[in-house]
């Protein structure tokens, strides 16, 4: 089998997946809940949700550190996602030999120790008090909350990832991106395997109330299961949710002389910062344009081949508006006739973690033929011609997909994904 | 000479010593180069503060300024101060294709919010309910994004039109050592033509300093040289506010540009030592002599923090090998995340100017008199992650 792509550089396999989402822990329980159309979103109960818009989350409310703070969250997702992946991909436990790209969501020291610690103080003299009270309690753990590096720091510790751990954001195409390092990584021949993992515990009511600042959230409280509705001509905004993805990625020719199972193909990464709005993307879409034929062409492929689309789809008016209009450019009418399907729709958007996540979603579609559903599409917004496979399941023979990540800031990420290596 | 070496053709910098790379040459190559430090805003602690910037100069549209704080503000305008000195800034067509690459912590929180919310929950038990009402009513939409780790990079793009791609790193020192290094590797396998890369820390804000205190990292009362940190005072680190962005190329796409570069980066190197088994003292000794060996007398821009441990551990392993430091901190404070991006500057500039810097601290550091050939950059973080890096001629 060749294990280069036509520019020479070495294949990248995937030889491990690991997922966890507000549907449940591990591939198979989300994948039997994605496929059958059911959502994880649900009542906020972590926090009261007094005064606040939007009372709704897919938060993963079923671990044990799901009331533990932003960062004991992310890192037990994180934690559960790589367990699974590197289990499946039948490496060692603690000595993955290859190094580590965490995609994470900035950190801070959380409300209710930052509260404690100034209980615990004079209170004279502000916030010079609270500093001080932080000193003398020298607890390891608040530290470890307010470093970026500490999540991946204790990552890197157990699976035994080499050298120098990278935490990563780019918003909301920070899972993507992860996938990206470790791709270009294993084609710089730096090693034979990386471990990508996107992970997403921030769902704190202080994140929400940000977003909701920004009017970036839907306030469909009513019917939680219902708010999240991409592509639907009442959309009114995304759904804050919490998971992780991981992905063993490893060079073709690696993976195949340990005679692991190759679950697929990452053919290629594409980006393209946007310069016109913080939170805006270009009204001419250019930017998203850019980062699909860049991924495109970075796999050596034409948009002829893409089967499905896994979409960003966030539900947010613009988000999916600019989406269809960027598709449509790349794709011509061919648009219409290829599946689209946006997992939030039932997991709500996952931030730091959405594009690991996904990524491991579009590999299980190719594997089992079937493509999860873009659930609560009753009223399709006629401005936006797409073939969403609305509310239920499809059968279809997906032999490569195309998966997209847009964030603030101006990010955009696009993966290729392909079933072969052929 | 390859094709796709790293050079180095841009360099911006700021701290308290000034703006740039002229004002930084002049004040660290004085017979006594003097630290800026102001002693009482943050009392206890020291700080290095900003210098005043006219921030318009770099980032002209006002509406744009009132988009960020302090933090982003310095990022955005050293960036802007590194493409100028490369010659690229405002050039749209290599603009567009340029990578960029971040490392960042996270913008400031608003302390007048944060602390009413401290004050009201004196009084009520119903801590949750009063975040709620508070943050509510209180934040300002705009901080938010001001604040998130990622708009630095989304700022740049915005107002230098850097937009090839965009990539944060987070994590402390470490995020700086990787910032660098991923930009050289993908410059030397072909991936990126010509890239920016750098990173901003404004450590004049309280949560900049709790986020250190949570640890017991700084030091308190009284300046000292980086390596003569006093454990009576605390964990040893003094902190700056300061910047380092640097336009990386292949020499390939310099030379058609037809720029000379300050330097070139050789080998970058990075680790993730476990420190509490006490050995990081030999695990950056690993690192380093594959680096130094042959090189003869190499002359190193340290980024020791002045944490006790780690500042301790680097002394011993430069000393070791025969490496003649300079510990930049002594007159910038830490810089965290900008730190290693910051060292390769001072690196560059020496390599450019054929000249070595004097001694930052006339009882700890030796004399370096020779036109330095190979300048070493340091980065060994004050908590976790080290890195270092040989900037060479070009």
């Amino acid at each position: 089998m060749k294990t280069t792509d036509s520019f020479g550089r070495p294949l990248v396999a995937i030889t491990g997946m690991g997922v966890v989402t507000s549907l449940g822990r591990g591939k198979k329980d989300n994948w039997e809940a994605l496929t059958g159309g059911r959502s994880g979103i649900h009542p906020i109960v972590r926090f009261p949700t007094d005064h606040l818009a939007t009372t709704i989350a897919g938060m993963v409310d079923f671990l044990p550190e799901s009331s533990g703070g932003a960062s004991a969250l992310t890192f037990a997702l994180a934690d559960i996602a790589a367990e699974e992946a590197v289990g499946e991909a039948g490496l060692p436990a603690s000595d993955f030999g290859g190094p580590l790209f965490l995609a994470a969501p900035p950190v801070e020291l959380d409300w209710h120790n930052r509260l404690r610690l100034y209980a615990q103080s004079d209170r004279s003299n502000g916030w010079r008090s609270l500093i001080e009270a932080a000193r003398k309690a020298n607890e390891s753990a608040l530290f470890d909350e307010s470093q970026f590096a500490a999540i991946a720091d204790r990552l890197a510790d157990k699976y035994g990832t080499r050298g120098l751990p990278i935490t990563l954001s780019t918003a909301c195409a920070s899972g993507a991106t992860a996938i990206q390092l470790g791709t270009e990584a294993i084609r710089r021949r730096e090693c034979d395997r990386a471990l990508a993992i996107g992970a997403d515990g921030s769902a704190t009511a202080e994140a929400l109330i940000r977003f909701s600042l920004l009017s970036a959230l839907s306030t469909q409280n009513d019917r939680p299961e219902k708010a999240s509705k991409p592509f639907s001509k009442d959309r009114d905004g995304f759904v804050l949710a919490e998971g992780s993805g991981a992905l063993v990625l490893e060079s073709l020719e690696s993976a195949l002389a340990r005679g692991a199972e190759i679950l697929g193909i990452m053919r290629g990464c594409g980006e393209k910062a946007d310069d016109f709005h913080r939170t805006r993307s270009k009204p001419d879409g250019s930017p998203a344009i850019a980062a699909v034929y860049a991924a495109l062409e970075d796999a050596g492929m034409s948009g002829e081949e893409i089967a499905y689309i896994n979409a960003h789809g966030t539900s947010t008016p613009e988000n999916d508006k600019m989406e269809h209009l960027s598709l449509s450019t790349v794709f011509g009418e061919r648009i219409r006739s290829i599946p689209i399907s946006s997992n939030k729709s039932m997991i709500g958007h996952t931030l730091s973690a959405a594009g690991a996540v996904e990524a491991v979603f579009s590999v299980m579609t190719m594997r089992e033929g079937v493509i999860p559903p873009t659930i609560n599409y009753e009223n399709p917004d006629p401005a936006i011609e797409l073939d969403v496979v609305p509310n239920k399941k499809r059968e279809a023979d997906v032999a490569t997909v195309l998966s997209n990540s847009f964030g603030f800031g101006g990010q955009n990420t696009c993966l290729v994904m392909a079933r072969e290596a052929g | 000479m390859n094709p796709t070496d790293v050079v180095i053709t841009g360099i911006g910098i700021v701290s308290s010593l000034g703006l740039g790379t002229e004002a930084h040459w002049q004040a660290l190559t004085r017979r006594e180069p003097m630290p800026v430090i102001d002693r009482e805003r943050f009392a206890p602690y020291i700080v290095h503060p900003l210098p005043e910037i006219d921030w318009s100069t770099q980032i002209p549209k006002r509406g744009d300024q009132r988009q960020m704080e302090t933090w982003q503000r310095l990022g955005t305008y050293t960036a802007g101060l590194a493409l100028d000195d490369a010659g690229i800034k405002g050039d749209e067509a290599l603009c567009s294709s340029m990578d960029l690459i971040v490392a960042a912590g996270g913008g400031e929180r608003d302390v007048a919010v944060d602390q009413s919310i401290l004050d009201a929950s004196l009084t009520r038990n119903d801590h949750d309910v009063l975040l709620n009402e508070k943050l509510t009513t209180d934040l300002r939409p705009t901080l938010f994004l001001a604040q998130l780790s990622n708009l630095l990079a989304g700022n740049i793009s915005i107002v230098h039109k850097v937009t090839g791609s965009s990539r944060t790193f987070m994590g402390e020192d470490g995020a700086g050592v990787s910032a660098i290094e991923t930009a050289a590797a993908r410059i030397r396998a072909g991936q990126s033509t010509h890239l920016l890369v750098g990173s901003a820390f404004q450590t004049e804000h309280p949560d900049m300093l709790l986020a250190y205190e949570l640890g017991s990292y700084l030091q308190r009362e009284k300046w000292s040289p980086v390596w003569d940190r006093n454990k009576d005072l605390g964990g040893g680190v003094i902190t700056g506010s300061g910047a380092a962005f640097l336009v990386l190329e292949s020499r390939e796409h310099a030379q058609k540009r037809g720029r000379t570069p300050y330097a070139a980066i050789g080998r970058v190197a990075s680790g993730r030592a476990k420190r509490k088994d006490g050995i990081l003292q030999a695990e950056l000794g690993k690192m380093l002599s594959p680096l130094t060996d042959g090189e003869g007398p190499v002359l190193a821009i340290s980024g020791a923090s002045g944490a006790h441990e780690a500042t301790k551990a680097e002394k011993a392993a430069l000393e070791d090998c025969g490496v003649v430091a300079r510990g930049f901190n002594t007159l910038t404070g830490h810089l965290k995340e900008a730190q290693f991006p910051f060292a390769v500057a001072l690196a560059a500039l020496a390599i450019r100017n054929g000249q070595p810097y004097p001694v930052f601290d006339p009882a700890s550091e030796k004399p370096f008199e020779t036109a330095p050939k190979a300048v070493l950059a340091t980065s060994v973080g004050y908590n976790c992650f080290e890195g270092m890096g040989l900037v060479v001629e070009a």
